[in-house]
């Protein structure tokens, strides 16, 4: 290039601090809690202490008399409502689909299910008068573990469910061909792996509020959702039967979502219903955490029995799997996608596996329902093989590493296909991120110390974990993830528009939306490169289905490999026009120009450049246009992405163990992720570190339990361990870049990595700590009392 | 919470962020409702209803405290600063610049409580070990950072001092 223009600062790869935070740290932000309309009524919830019963009968006078209270109703009231919508059953198999209705008729199926609600004055109140009400239940007999639920005489909780089998599900071989690969297999393990229940837990609950319009009859609904637009879709069509276009739907910011914040939940046209019913007046209902525990969704929870087969060099040749997994009392929005598609089809991980079988039944119990939790369904898979790894290293006596380091799929094999239903992988060089996370860890030398610890017979013992990890982000393209593959309604496209203004101020429109990602600032980021507009004139403007072209919501980690590219198409639409009206105004042929750093000029001169401000101020004005042009500069792209992006690691977790208490200390931890491209390390390094805490803390700490009768003894965050600062180590952050072919900007995604990576990291360094004492495994959370249990019965 | 409601009321003047407040209450009212329905200030959070997650925590007469486990009857005659009360002149104060640095925040939903907290303890060990900084945060949750860069942000904080 023989041209040089000014080039304004870049902003790609910089870690700049976040354009959303001057409001968060002031008090500024708007969460739902905060919105405040006149006139407004709070809704307090009648729910079923029972976990399974009949609905005997429901007296509201008793609410209804007290002054300050508006209204109340049952089920009974909302019977034009659909039950709400399953929008991904999975693919290939029956789905016996039981969805919730807003309020639950005749029969409640678990703790905490909402069978009637109060409208009051103030929020102190709405609670005063669900109290009041009187429901006179018939109790049912409970089931709250997967695997019972399946067998012969347990509880039944529907009838469109024989057996409370919601799906049965298998991807890979023929049984039989995996049964005689384990025959004939040098060396055999067998792993029996629970995966636990867990609350997501984000710090703000769940909330809608709704206004109804009684001029128009529209609706407004606010709601703590990652897919608003969704939201709107779904509710419209499937509940209410009403036009998509009678609704706008408002995510104001989120606090935190997880993939709890997702789906379809029965506040959102429950607020909507009574919002007519009652002229108007907004409606607002907001879970205190109890509520959000009880009735909001779990993750995981898995039970599943894993034999390995292997050489006696440690090559795997056969892997097994079956699965239970416990869907909850419903079937929620997209919970049949977990266990099955992004679950079975990446239990391969990194590894060449010639024989794969995986079997899942999912089923009906009375527990909240399970859906997705951050990693959904590939943190579930990634625990699993990667505690194979370990289970085929103790099995032959090899280094876990050198396993790993076996069984790799190689730099040469990519684009790979693991054969058992997942796309095939975009890239990647799983050995550079070992070698690399070897090296920074020194883990010869962590061997070593391991070695002389057990020797001297010392009571702090030393594990090292391993956990070299590939997962699935950018859900997903429509030919492989729609109805005709893997089950869910649509493909999952994203959408942005790019409206360069009179004044060169930029506004950014997405269907994609934060929830503490800070899209505000990394698509602004993008967008600035790209265009060459100053980062401060750009705008992004999300989360209003008003506003904002249709989009799919944040989760998956997709916001940047889908949405991002979206918006980086966008982009180059916008860069079209803006060459074509700048040779217009240069008297020159669109041949002759080139665009750079936000400038339009004639090869080889410049200094006789247009600007993009300029341009975008001449298309606003509009006299002065080529042949046919079209006014203003003003570009929408809908972006359904060739395959979906696949990051990968290896963490290193080391901890010591004390040998009398069964205490766990995490000593080190060190990560090498590959998440391709960054757009703001600052952003991706804080994306890792909660997903590792959120992944260790699955390892050490939290477990939701249910007793027999289904109550949640651990039901509030007094009980449910998740982590506090000091139980958390230090982060020692590296990593390698394999840009992903599949999106223009290279990146794999980071939402989910951390956490699917560092729970097989800890578990592993746990058991590993142990393991010379005849351990080879300890169900999670790896608590002192489960592990000094270990070490007690093995020695 | 409305007056059309209550049927006993406390009378209390607290001082918020400055400015003086008289104000009649329920006896049951909590104090963070008070901030939040009375007065509007909705920078404090709720988060959970047992007192564990620390969202709500605010100064009173210059202590952290939890302001979802005080009566507003409890707090009259007191002065209160809330998350809204800490930027002076348009000066960030050096926690929440902390926390903007080093990001300390992802949702910022924890994040009000956090700075409160974190000030109020800064102010008693301006100058503490890092393993002093998460024992200080024992009593407010953050789900989304992983604490790392909350802890960096402290030390942002305290090296400004």
């Amino acid at each position: 290039m023989v041209a040089s223009v000014d080039a304004p600062e870049k902003m790609v790869g910089k870690a700049i601090k976040r354009r959303e935070d001057p409001r968060l740290i002031t008090g500024a932000g708007q969460f739902i809690d905060d919105l405040r309309m006149p006139g407004m009524l709070h809704i307090g919830l009648v729910r079923s202490p029972l976990a399974h019963a009949k609905i005997k009968s429901i007296d509201l006078s008793p609410a209804l008399s007290m002054p300050g209270v508006v209204a109340a109703f049952t089920g009974e009231d909302f019977l034009d409502l659909n039950p709400l919508p399953a929008a991904w059953q999975a693919g290939g198999v029956t789905n016996h689909a039981v969805t919730p209705r807003v309020l639950a008729v005749n029969e409640v199926h678990l703790a905490g299910d909402p069978v009637a609600v109060v409208i009051a004055e103030d929020q102190y109140l709405a609670r005063d008068a669900a109290e009041a009400v009187i429901v006179e239940y018939e109790e049912l007999p409970v089931v709250v573990d997967a695997k019972k639920a399946a067998e012969a005489g347990a509880p039944q909780l529907h009838e469109e469910a024989p057996n409370n089998i919601v799906l049965e599900w298998s991807c890979g071989k023929d049984a039989e061909v995996v049964d005689k690969a384990l025959a004939d297999a040098d060396v055999t393990a067998g792993l029996h792996i629970i995966n636990q229940r867990l609350i997501p837990t984000p710090m703000e609950p769940r909330g809608s509020v709704a206004r109804y319009d009684p001029g128009t009859g529209d609706y407004t609904l606010w709601i703590t959702s990652q897919a608003p637009h969704v939201m709107r879709l779904l509710i419209a069509a499937f509940v209410l039967g009403i036009p998509e276009q009678k609704i706008r739907t408002i995510s104001p910011d989120i606090g935190g979502g997880f993939g709890a914040k997702i789906f379809c939940y029965y506040d959102m046209p429950l607020t909507m219903a009574i919002s007519k019913k009652l002229d108007g007046r907004p409606i607002k209902f907001f879970e205190d955490r109890v509520e959000n525990y009880v009735s909001t969704t779990h993750g995981r929870d898995h039970i599943s029995d894993v034999e390995v087969g292997a050489t006696n060099d440690g090559k795997i040749t056969a892997l097994k799997v079956k699965t239970w997994a416990n869907i909850g009392a419903y079937f929620s929005t997209i919970a049949a996608g977990i266990p099955t598609t992004l679950y079975g089809r990446m239990i391969a991980g990194c590894y060449k596996i010639p024989n794969i079988r995986v079997d899942v039944t999912a089923t009906y119990t009375n527990t909240a329902m399970v859906d997705a939790y951050r990693g959904a369904g590939r943190p579930e898979a990634a625990y699993l093989i990667e505690r194979v790894c370990d289970a085929v290293a103790a099995a032959t006596g090899i280094d876990p590493a050198e396993v790993r380091r076996q069984n790799f799929i190689q730099p040469e094999d990519f684009p790979y296909d693991t054969g058992i239903g997942m796309l095939p992988y975009d890239s990647g060089d799983y050995e550079r991120a070992l070698d690399k996370a070897l090296d920074l860890a020194g883990y010869t030398d962590l061997r070593a110390e391991q070695k002389r610890r057990i020797e001297a017979g010392e009571q702090k013992l030393l594990g090292i974990g391993l956990s070299s990890y590939v997962e699935v982000c950018g859900v997903a393209p429509s030919k492989w993830i729609g109805l005709g593959g893997e089950g869910w309604g649509a493909g999952l496209w994203e959408s942005a528009n790019i409206r360069v203004q009179l004044t060169g101020k930029t506004v950014v429109t997405t269907g994609s939306l934060p929830h503490g990602q800070g899209h505000e600032t990394t698509f602004a980021q993008l967008v600035s490169d790209k265009l060459g507009i100053p980062y401060d004139d750009i705008q992004i403007k999300h989360s209003d289905s008003l506003g904002t072209p249709f989009g799919f919501g944040s989760y998956g980690s997709r916001s940047l490999t889908v949405g991002g590219t979206a918006i980086y198409k966008t982009t180059d639409k916008v860069i079209d026009k803006v060459k074509k009206l700048g040779a217009h105004m240069l008297e020159a042929s669109e041949a002759d120009v080139e665009f750079e750093h936000g400038k339009v000029f004639v090869k080889g001169s410049p200094d006789a450049a247009k600007s993009i401000q300029e341009i975008a101020a001449a298309a606003h004005v509009a006299y002065d246009l080529p042949e046919g042009m079209e006014p203003f500069l003003d570009e929408t792209t809908y972006y359904d992405p060739p395959n979906c992006t696949f990051p990968f690691g290896t963490h290193v977790c080391v901890v010591e163990i004390d040998n009398d208490s069964g205490e766990v200390d995490i000593v080190k931890y060190l990560a090498v992720d590959d998440v391709g491209n960054v757009i703001n390390p600052l952003i991706v390094g804080g994306q890792l570190h909660g997903g590792i805490a959120q992944g260790l803390a699955q390892a050490l700490y939290e477990g939701a339990y249910y007793d027999d009768d289904g109550q949640l003894l651990t039901g509030s965050l007094s009980d449910y361990a998740i982590p506090k600062a000091s139980q958390v180590p230090w982060y020692d952050l590296d990593s390698t870049v394999t840009p992903s072919p599949v999106n223009p900007m290279g990146a794999k995604g980071a939402g989910e990595a951390g956490t699917i990576a560092s729970t097989p990291a800890v578990g592993n360094a746990v058991v590993d700590a142990v393991k010379h004492l005849g351990v080879n495994n300890i169900q999670m959370p790896m608590t002192p009392e489960r592990i000094w249990t270990a070490i007690n019965e093995a020695r | 919470m409305s007056a059309t409601v209550a049927q006993n009321v406390v009378p209390v003047d607290i001082t918020v962020n400055g400015v003086e407040h008289h104000a009649e209450v329920e006896p049951r009212q909590l104090l963070v409702h008070f901030l939040r329905e009375t007065l509007g200030l909705t920078g404090t959070h709720v988060g959970c209803d047992t007192s564990s997650c620390g969202a709500c925590t605010i100064h009173l007469d210059g202590k952290a405290v939890k302001s979802c486990t005080v009566l507003t009857a409890q707090a009259d005659g007191a002065s209160i600063t809330t998350i809204e009360g800490m930027a002076t002149d348009g000066q960030l104060h050096p926690v929440q610049e902390g926390f903007w640095e080093e990001h300390g925040l992802q949702c910022g939903y924890c994040t009000p409580g956090m700075i409160m907290a974190a000030s109020a303890f800064l102010e008693t060990n301006p100058d503490p070990t890092e393993d002093e900084i998460r024992h200080a945060l024992e009593g407010n949750l953050c789900r989304c950072t992983g604490y790392q860069n909350i802890v960096k942000a402290i030390q942002y904080a305290a090296k400004k001092g």
